[in-house]
């Protein structure tokens, strides 16, 4: 009878512990994703419309921002912009954090724990501190009002990140496979093309992936450093979307929406790979 | 093919010494096995040998040729590592023709030519039909046959086997000594192999060198090792079951070791006075035989405390105690055809006069020098 009892308890427990769980995640995620549930009501509401509460979801809907956007305003050539600078961002990062990573992970090296440790202070700089010299810098270099200006600027700036995450995934391919390399007849950098990066290829993708995030999303070095629309990124191309009279609240959300959208589904689609990326070490690859 | 001189090599990492100075010369052609505990220094000597570590100091000679500042790929040396360390991305057939497919384009034989060398190698691996699978697709065997196919495909000079064996389980471990054996004949590659398992050592070596704390303890013949231990360390650690080493006093015409009394081997030089020496024992050479038997008297008395048949033999853990009751534990064999149970008394005796002398303080073997 007893037990009985401790079992209807324990069910309780359970139920409870099981509405709170759902609760506080309701709370989360209305919390967070709210913002972009309003913003995608706001992009399709027309401009009369915009103002007036109630109604909470349009009665007609339209796409009347989409196509401001899309086709009339220089936001296409912004996010063409972004991409270049994302991925020639992406691309540097990797690539030169890759052969970095690499010595600090493998070759014999003194000073590897203070060389790492410089590198993880440089990327706690505020972006703020650094941002007038950057600027000129730029300057005196001619690359204002670029998009190499942006794109070296990202990949400096996220090289820390990427040397870290790489250093870390080297150190975890077995040393032997390296040394068999190397003894079968390799040059450490064909050891490297041959084994090693292959075999670090989810390590790769998903610094990539971060890197590349981190560039797209990216709004004061390329609000200071471009100047035109030629050479805006998405991010600032929003930002300077509002008029001097008037803020078009239905273009903005549509805009911030398109922007939005490529690297929320990089993030969705690579999700298990980030988290395995950046928990690699735990288990055995 | 070459010989190997290693003069003095030295390994240190700051003020810890890993390795050191050792000299050794490994003959043309020769199975050479180093042996000792795990942490004597005999995989350090390897990484040296394969140019994957540098020296603090000392030569590494193939042939006479001085290769101690070459890079790995230069000294053409192939490694077989303890875990196999194959290549996970690659199939069989990448992983074998790996070591041909990274030479410089200007000696790199053509695709044909590597993939002849390839199926001919994998033919003498019986890996044939295993060619596209993945290493994780492998048993430990197969494994272990396409870490040495790797190894063998560009007929090195020297063969390093660092434990290679020590993942297998044990039938897998005699096949596989034997295929080594067999191979070792057929290409007469210098092979220097690595263990920290005697018997591997004493089935496998033309030669081995026992050492111990990076410091060589003794080199020879595995026969001639077992048969004169250098000193303490190479007597307990060479064998199975280890040798009974046991304190005696060595009197004018007699050995007393604790409870037993042994006869003195022919042509030992005579002593002036008691001595105290370590005398050592194979327990082959200690017969057990039920006590109360015929000639007793001078033998030891003791329990049995374990038994452990091994094939033909049945060794005997006894529990000896001598007039000062003090308590001595040693290994001797069953007499044919008795099998003493745990607790019956027994008698202990060295009917031959196979015995081995060390000095107890220098622990090196007695008259030895």
């Amino acid at each position: 009878m007893g037990r009985h009892d401790d079992q209807g308890r324990f069910m309780m427990n359970r139920l409870r512990t099981r509405g709170l769980t759902v609760c506080v995640l309701v709370v989360v995620g209305l919390f967070c994703l709210g913002p972009v549930l309003w913003q995608a009501v706001t992009s399709v509401k027309p401009d009369q419309d915009l103002v007036r509460l109630p109604p909470l979801f349009p009665e007609r809907v339209t796409s009347v921002h989409y196509d401001r956007v899309l086709l009339k305003s220089s936001l296409p050539r912004s996010l063409a912009n972004s991409m270049i600078v994302a991925t020639s961002a992406t691309v540097t990062a990797i690539v030169v954090g890759a052969f970095c990573a690499f010595a600090l992970a493998r070759l014999p090296i003194t000073g590897k724990s203070v060389i790492l440790g410089v590198a993880l202070v440089t990327s706690m700089f505020p972006p703020i501190a650094v941002i007038s010299p950057l600027y000129l810098l730029m300057r005196e270099l001619g690359l204002r009002d670029t998009l190499v200006a942006v794109g070296l600027t990202h990949a400096v700036y996220s090289l820390p990140l990427a040397v870290w995450l790489l250093t870390s995934f080297f150190q975890q391919l077995p040393k032997e496979l390296y040394q068999a390399a190397r003894i079968d007849g390799c040059t450490p950098l064909q050891a490297l093309l041959t084994v090693i990066f292959p075999l670090a290829r989810p390590g790769l993708a998903v610094a990539a992936l971060l890197v590349f995030i981190f560039s797209w999303n990216e709004f004061m070095f390329a609000l200071t450093l471009t100047a035109s629309d030629a050479t805006r990124t998405a991010p600032v191309a929003v930002a300077l979307f509002p008029g001097l009279y008037e803020i078009p609240w239905g273009d903005l959300a549509a805009a911030s929406l398109v922007v939005t959208l490529p690297v929320a589904g990089l993030a969705l689609g690579f999700q298990r790979h980030i988290i395995a990326g950046l928990t690699a070490g735990s288990v055995k690859g | 093919m070459a010989e190997v001189r290693i003069e003095l090599i030295e390994k240190r990492i700051g003020q810890k010494t890993i390795l050191p100075p050792l000299t050794l010369t490994v003959h043309d052609g020769e199975f050479f096995v180093l042996v000792g505990p795990s942490g004597c220094g005999k995989s350090t000597l390897l990484s040296l040998l394969a140019g994957l570590d540098q020296p603090t100091a000392g030569r590494i000679l193939f042939d006479g040729v001085d290769v101690t500042d070459l890079e790995p790929r230069e000294r053409d040396v192939a490694l077989v590592f303890q875990s196999y360390a194959l290549y996970p991305h690659m199939t069989v057939r990448e992983n074998m023709a790996f070591p041909l497919t990274v030479v410089p384009r200007a000696k790199r034989l053509d695709r044909k030519r590597i993939e002849e060398e390839v199926e001919r190698v994998a033919g003498f691996l019986g890996l044939s039909a295993l060619l596209d699978r993945r290493p994780r697709e492998l048993s430990g065997g197969q494994r272990q046959r396409v870490a040495l196919g790797r190894a063998l495909i560009r007929k090195p000079r020297l063969f390093l086997l660092d434990e290679p064996l020590s993942n297998l389980d044990a039938q897998l471990r005699a096949s596989m000594r034997a295929e080594l054996l067999r191979l070792h004949k057929e290409l007469k590659v210098t092979t220097i192999y690595v263990t920290h398992d005697q018997t591997e050592a004493m089935t496998l070596g033309d030669r081995l060198v026992v050492l111990n704390q990076g410091r060589v303890q003794q080199i020879g013949r595995p026969h001639d090792i077992y048969a004169a231990p250098a000193n303490l360390f190479v007597a307990g650690f060479m064998g199975y079951p280890p040798m009974n080493l046991l304190s005696a006093r060595l009197g004018a015409d007699s050995i007393r070791a604790g409870p037993l009394d042994l006869t003195r081997p022919p042509g030992m030089p005579p002593v002036d006075q008691a001595q105290s020496v370590t005398v050592g024992l194979r327990p082959e050479d200690l017969v057990v035989r039920p006590a109360n038997g015929p000639g007793d008297e001078g033998n030891g008395l003791g329990v049995v405390r374990l038994t452990e048949p091994s094939g033909p033999t049945l060794w005997v853990t006894v529990e000896l105690n001598d007039l000062n009751n003090e308590a001595f534990t040693i290994i001797g064999t069953a007499q044919a055809g008795f099998v003493p149970k745990i607790g019956e008394r027994v008698a202990v005796s060295a009917p031959r006069t196979t015995l081995h002398l060390f000095d107890p303080t220098t622990e090196q073997r007695w008259g030895a020098g």
